[in-house]
Formats: C-alpha cells, structure tokens, sequence
C-alpha cells in the first residue's frame, strides 16, 4: 500500500497519478449519468450508443491517415457517431414508429462494424482492442482538463434540472400532462450519455464506459431509495473502484480496465446475492 | 357550470378510425364513468380531452377560470416499482415546472393532499413500498397537489384488493364534492354509488342513463367485458375478485 502511494505522490510518475484524478473526476459522470441509465434501464441504449462510437474513431482514423483530415481526431469522430446514434434513437423513442429494441441493435452492430472495416482499411496497425478496453494510465494533462469540465458541466445540468430530470424518468407521460417538454428532457439525457461516452470512451475504453455507466449505479440502488441518494452514491462507489482496481492492476501487474471492471462486476454479484438471501432470511 | 364541450370530435390513428363524431358536455361536479372495451378508444378520448393529441375533426372546448383543469392519476402497475423514489417525492412532482426547483407553497400543497389522502405515515416511505390501494392514492394526490378542477382516473381499482377499493371509494366520495371526476374503468359497481353519468365509448360515444343500463345493455351494445352490478351487491362484487 504504501509503495502504490508513493507512486502517487511521486512527480517522476505522473501517469498513476492522472489515472487517479482522472478515476476520481470520471466518477462524476459515471455516477450521474449511469443512475439514470440504471433507473431509466437504458444500459443497452447506453451499449449501442458507446459502441457506434467506434465507427466515428474508425472513420477519423483512416481519414487523418489517408486523406489528411488532421482536424477529425478519434475523439471528434467517436463524438459525431455518438450523437447521431443518441439523436436516431431519440427519435425512435419519440416517433414510435419502429422497434426501439430493433433500432438499438442496428445501431450497436453497424456502427461498431463501420469502425472495424475503416480500421482494417488504415495503413500501419490499429488494434480495435485499444478502442473497446482504453488505458487509463495514457491519460495527459490536457485530456484531464477535458474530463473536468465535462464533469462540472453534467453536476451543474444536474443540480439545476434534477425535478425535471426526476419527474420525466419517473413518469414521463405524467410530466407531459403538466406541461413538461418531455421529448426535449429525454433527447438531452440522450446527447448526454452520449457525450459522457464519448469524452470517457478514448480514455477507458468502450467496455469500462458500459461497465462503470451500469455497475456502480447498480450497487448504489441497493442501498437508497431516493435517486439523489443513489446518484451521490453512485459517484462514491466509482470512486472507490476505480481507485482500488488501480491499486490491485498495479499491485499485480494487470491491465487497469479490466481489473476495475472484474473487481466492480465481483461487488455488484456478492452485495447482489446477500441482498437475495437477506430477503430470504426475513420472509422465514 | 359547463367546463367541457365536445363537438362533433373525431379521431384515427393512420386510417383506423378511433372515436367517431362523438358529442357530449361535462359539467362542474359531474362525476363520469367511462365504460367500453379494451381498445374501443377510452385512453384516446381522454387524452383528446386534457389535449395530448389533437382532433383531426371537430372541437374540444375547455372552460376554465384560469386555475389548473386536469389532474390526471394513472394506473400505478404503470409506474417501475423499482424506481427509487419516496411518497412525499412522487406527491412534489405534481408541481413539476419546466424549469425551476420545487418551492416552499409546493411542499406545503404536498403536506396538506398527503393529510387528505390519509398517507402522512407513509410520507417518506419509498413508493414501491407501498401497497397497491396505498400506490393509488398517492397517484391521485400527486393529481391533487396542482389543485385541478377536474380529477380523471384511469382503471383506479385495477390490481387493487376490496379493502383498498373501500377506502378509494370514500376518498373520491369526499373529492366529488368539490372536483368534477372522469373515470374510466370496466368496474362499474366501484363507481355506480357516486356516479353520475355514463358514457359507453367503442368508437362511438353514446351516454346512457344510469337506471337503464345493465350488464345486457352493455354486452348486447359492446360485447365488452363490463360488469354492471349495483352498489347492494358489493359483497358479491368482492368475492369476485
């Protein structure tokens, strides 16, 4: 324990001590968009829209290698595919004229499948597996500056907007009969998770985006009954795994993404099952 | 007092026509019951009413003083009883604005419809605690707390046991006395006591006086699954369920 904090006040070493900010900073969209994904169920909207991303890294990729569109990065292509899947979505919802779960599917498939093809067709190496697990160890200076206002963004629209927010995930078709813009609260969660997963997923990568928008937000509602209370303890479980999946990829030499992800997953079945058995315990 | 005038109102959703030239009035105090069968168009009428969708022919004019109209109470089984989020939250979202925290006469509304709803107890309960009379009544003081002329319920005894059906019976006995109600439901013997109209909607939309409909009337008109049994039967209504 104390080599790992010494790591992290060590000036030599930044790059644990980013991945420890930027695990810190991250939870705050994490914890705040993930509780609506988890109470709203939309982890599988928030999978498609993460994933479609990698056809926006694939495009921007071959396009800066052979066409020398330097101003599209990944992160702009990601955040280009992330919208329209948000907005096509969105739409769906709202129209009703086609299968939402159909939509989803589509969106996760094609999109991902674009930024596989696009990568194959970029001169040199690009390993899709660096897109779909990240390393938050990579993490620089001006990407953190990034991550903090994006973070500071979401906790404001939150703060300002948590009845309306409330009210319409609660009961949307309520809200719309006092008069609530429901379609418009409902489209900027969208662009939200959307832009959450985007700013998040060339960081950590498209499954610990999925993983951490889901699983703390999930261990939280086990123990709140108020969504303020599960969105604050959201922000504070991510915390916690983050910081101890660093601890233990550092500790044992492993892949931070993928520790974190396996040690929160381990939290969520354990607290899960005492919880089933406690209930089991009370009806004898 | 006239404060709903229906004129020649029509509706289709593509070419499948949903309510037919349909004319009525609902006045102050009235209490209705809407009856008819499972998509014969009592969900479209109503939101034609409170103005969620709009007529493709004829008018729905409303007569209000300016205060609030509708309070509308869906069925709670709509509602994800997951959902974290207590009974005094539930009530606050009745006042929900487009922007804007809930303020100080908020929360003294929501205080006051939880009293009259008989859930004080319960205030800071989780929802999904809640029994289903319990649920109910929740719903229709959130319905309550914008203080509306008119209180419409959908399917309030659905999913709920005869000793809840009592208690919501009595509390929209002692809401009728001063909101006019729109109910709309297959359980005519919860609402036959207090009501006072009935409109029979499957397509068309026909009223008929109370003393003349029965269970014969209703099947032979609509082959629905309305059961028509009078307030003295109550005891074999719950043995029913």
């Amino acid at each position: 324990m104390n080599d790992f904090i010494q790591m992290l006040i060590n000036p030599n070493i930044p790059f644990i001590r980013m991945a420890f900010i930027a695990g810190v900073i991250g939870s705050i969209p994490f914890g705040f968009i993930g509780s609506f994904v988890v109470v709203k169920k939309m982890s599988s909207i928030a999978g498609a829209i993460s994933h479609s991303s990698l056809g926006g890294i694939g495009l921007a990729l071959y396009l800066q290698e052979v066409a020398g569109i330097m101003f599209l990065t990944p992160t702009t292509g990601a955040m280009l595919f992330a919208v329209i899947s948000a907005l096509i979505i969105s739409l769906v919802m709202i129209k009703g004229t086609e299968r939402v779960d159909t939509v989803i599917g589509t969106v996760w498939a094609v999109g991902m499948s674009i930024g596989i093809l696009f990568m194959m067709k970029t001169p040199g190496y690009v390993d899709p597996m660096s897109y779909l697990f990240g390393n938050i160890l990579l993490i620089g200076k001006s990407q953190m500056v990034t991550i903090a206002v994006f973070s500071c963004f979401i906790l404001l629209l939150g703060i300002l907007f948590y009845p309306q927010l409330q009210a319409v995930s609660f009961d949307s078709s309520f809200a719309e009969t006092r008069g609530i813009n429901t379609s418009l609260f409902n489209t900027v969660m969208l662009m939200l998770i959307g832009v959450t997963v985007v700013l998040m997923v060339t960081f950590v990568g498209i499954v610990m985006v999925i993983a951490f928008l889901t699983i703390p937000p999930a261990i939280a509602s086990l123990f709140s009954k108020r969504l303020s209370v599960m969105i604050a303890l959201s922000i504070l479980f991510s915390i916690i795994l983050s910081v101890v999946g660093l601890y233990f990829s550092y500790i044992f030499d492993l892949p931070t993404g993928s520790v974190t992800i396996v040690l929160a997953g381990g939290v969520y079945i354990i607290l899960r099952i005492g919880r089933i058995i406690q209930k089991n315990l009370k009806k004898v | 007092m006239e404060l709903i005038k229906v004129e020649d109102l029509s509706f289709a959703y593509d070419k499948e026509v949903i309510i037919r030239n349909a004319y009525f009035s609902i006045n102050q105090r009235d209490v209705i019951t809407i009856v008819g069968p499972n998509g014969g168009g009592k969900t479209t009428l109503i939101r034609l009413i409170m103005g969620q969708l709009k007529p493709q022919k004829g008018t729905v004019e409303l007569k209000n003083n300016g205060g609030r109209l509708f309070g509308y109470v869906p069925q709670y089984s709509t509602m994800d009883p997951s959902y974290p989020i207590t009974v005094f939250e539930v009530i606050l979202s009745g006042r929900i604005k487009n922007i804007g925290f809930y303020n100080k006469a908020d929360k003294v509304a929501a205080v006051k419809v939880l009293k009259a709803v008989g859930l004080e107890e319960q205030k800071m309960m989780s929802f999904s605690d809640l029994s289903g009379g319990q649920r109910q009544r929740a719903l229709i003081a959130r319905a309550l707390v914008s203080q509306p002329e008119v209180l419409i319920l959908d399917e309030p005894t659905a999913n709920i046991d005869a000793e809840s059906e009592k208690q919501l019976n009595e509390l929209l006995k002692k809401l009728a006395e001063n909101h006019t109600i729109i109910i709309v439901t297959h359980d005519l013997a919860f609402v036959n006591e207090m009501s006072t109209r009935v409109l029979c909607v499957n397509r068309n939309v026909k009223e008929h006086p109370l003393e003349t409909l029965d269970d014969g009337v209703i099947h032979s008109l609509y082959s629905s699954q309305v059961k028509v049994v009078r307030h003295e039967q109550d005891l074999l209504h719950g043995a029913e369920k």
